[in-house]
């Protein structure tokens, strides 16, 4: 390398770093241009997309009653064993939903359960925050009342 | 140089060669399983003479999670949300390859718009997926604000996902004749707005980086990979096209509608980094052209063709292949009767790129290592599956 070549380089490396630091500075300069979410202090007005699958839910209506039937195909399709849907018998001797035991800790979320759902009786919610203290919080019973 | 065999010194495991004739002693450093320029958990054994590489040896299995082996305990509907978690930057194409192999095994057809909006879907991925690149390479190289820029520019696309997919991530959005859901009405309008605003990052990109001299120089002649080596080992992908190997899925066996699609497959002539770079920089570009052509031919009609209440894959093997943003990917299915496969074995590229690593380094100082191993892009999870 001549002495020109190695001038050119030092001061052509220099050049081309500050036109790549005018970019820095301008986004420095720009704030409004940033995607980042304020989270968690924009916490009250977040919404996810109506399509995010967070944990499933079970929605019930106002007289806390649900679509579940209690069939399994939901316990068949998950590929993680994440659901157990434990039937029992009620007092006209009809097979309906006992508890429906969901185990979010081994569940990955992909919603292949809600798809298999021929009643829509569960659905994946639009909570993201799933972190528990203990691990007892991840076993839930989705459905409010027993043997309906 | 001159290469000889192992015979007067214990080698730890995996290294081939001893070289003698010099007075400076070897020493054997670790890099990984935790270090950030590894880009995951993988492991690195250097062999280092001063601060030139002399061998490097990846170890593997930090990540290993045995998919394959949990395939065979689960339906094809099942595995397809697992493969989301091989390459977690190419889960589209991942769900892809694996929906060509069981559409052919079945006879099931695919919608025009179906075809349509997997084209769309799996090259915003690829875009994603290079941003990614662009991102981690400027990082590794000590340009930081490419890492910001280049995950802002991916988050357009992540959001897109998001509002379409209903995930970030793990989208395991396609399914056999199609994907799980319609996209919505203003979905061509939406993947627009993001092309334009990736466009623009683009040009940014260019005067930051592309355009820097530091940058040409730190990457330029490092980690030259002869075009007989790249094929040799079993490279794809830029990796392979950066060699000037012109060897692309879309264009060599087309899948989907790609044959109907203009673009163009960039090619690298010395096959160093640099070239590596540039080229997945272009293909950024030429994916936009394809999302342009596809948006403005968006058709309507239904999305998937008629569901079947389960997947039997009639008793043989069945394949399924993809160009993945590293390369390609693709899926080979042993069905016996029944819903579940009794052998599904995946072709993942960054392990086969991963080969490459070491003729490339030799020689090259340790600074180069990591630029070497950012060129590869590797994803680790899609290694050890
Ligand atoms: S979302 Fe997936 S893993 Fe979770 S319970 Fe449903 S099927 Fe199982
Ligand atoms: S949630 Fe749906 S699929 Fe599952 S048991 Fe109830 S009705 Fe059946």
């Amino acid at each position: 390398m001549t002495l020109r070549e190695r001038f050119s380089m030092v001061f052509g490396g220099a050049l081309s770093m500050f036109k790549g630091m005018a970019v820095t500075g301008h986004w420095l300069s720009h704030p409004k241009g940033i995607v980042t979410e304020q989270y968690p202090e924009n916490r009250k007005t977040l919404a996810m997309h109506p399509n995010f699958r967070g944990e499933v839910v079970m929605p019930h209506d106002a007289a806390g009653e649900h679509k579940c039937t209690g069939c399994s195909l939901c316990e068949k399709a998950c590929p993680n064993g994440s659901i157990s849907v434990l039937n029992t018998r009620n007092l006209a001797g009809k097979k309906v939903l006992g508890k429906y035991l969901y185990r979010l800790d081994s569940c990955t979320l992909c919603a292949l359960c809600v798809e298999a759902c021929p009643f829509d009786a569960i659905r994946m919610g639009q909570n993201f925050e799933l972190a528990r203290y203990d691990r007892s919080g991840f076993e839930l019973t989705l459905n409010q009342k027993e043997g309906r | 140089m001159e290469l000889v065999p192992a015979t007067d010194q214990a080698l730890p495991p995996g290294f081939l060669t001893a070289r003698s004739g010099r007075a400076t002693e070897e020493y054997f450093i670790n890099m990984g399983p935790q270090h950030p320029s590894t880009h995951g958990v993988l492991r690195l054994v250097l062999r280092l003479d001063g601060e030139t590489v002399v061998e490097v040896v990846p170890h593997l299995g930090y990540i290993h999670r045995g998919i394959e082996k949990q395939a065979e305990a689960q339906t094809y509907l099942q595995y397809l949300h697992l493969t989301d978690r091989m390459d977690y930057l190419s889960s589209h194409h991942n769900n892809h390859a694996v929906c060509l192999a069981i559409e052919k095994a079945m006879g099931i057809g695919v919608p025009e718009r179906g075809e349509y909006i997997r084209i769309i879907v799996d090259e915003l991925q690829r875009i994603q997926s290079h941003l990614v690149f662009f991102a981690c390479f400027g990082a590794d190289l000590g340009a930081l604000t490419c890492i910001l820029q280049g995950f802002k520019a991916r988050e357009y696309i992540t959001d897109l996902f998001d509002a379409v997919c209903g995930s970030r991530l793990t989208m395991n959005f396609f399914r056999p004749g199609g994907s799980v859901r319609d996209v919505p009405e203003d979905f061509t309008d939406r993947v627009r707005a993001v092309c334009g605003k990736v466009d623009a990052m683009l040009a940014e990109f260019d005067r930051l980086l592309t355009g820097n001299l530091i940058t040409k120089e730190r990457a330029r002649g490092i980690g030259v990979l002869p075009r007989a080596e790249a094929i040799a080992l079993g490279c794809t992908g830029p990796v392979l096209r950066g060699s000037g190997v012109d060897f692309d899925l879309r264009k060599k066996a087309p899948y989907g509608y790609y044959d109907r699609f203009e673009f163009s497959v960039p090619l690298g002539e010395a096959g160093d980094s640099w070239d590596r770079y540039l080229i997945r920089m272009e293909e950024m570009r030429q994916s936009l052209r394809i999302l342009e052509q596809a948006c403005r031919s968006f058709p309507g009609g239904p999305y998937r063709s008629k569901e079947k209440p389960a997947y039997r894959l009639p008793t043989g093997t069945w394949f399924g292949a993809v160009e993945t943003p590293r390369g390609v990917f693709s899926t080979w299915i042993v069905a016996e009767k029944g819903e579940k496969p009794w052998r599904i074995h995946s072709r993942s590229p960054s392990l086969a790129n991963l080969a490459a690593l070491n003729p490339m380094c030799v020689g090259h100082k340790i600074a180069d290592l990591i630029t070497i191993l950012a060129t590869i892009d590797p994803v680790i999870p899609d290694m050890d599956r």
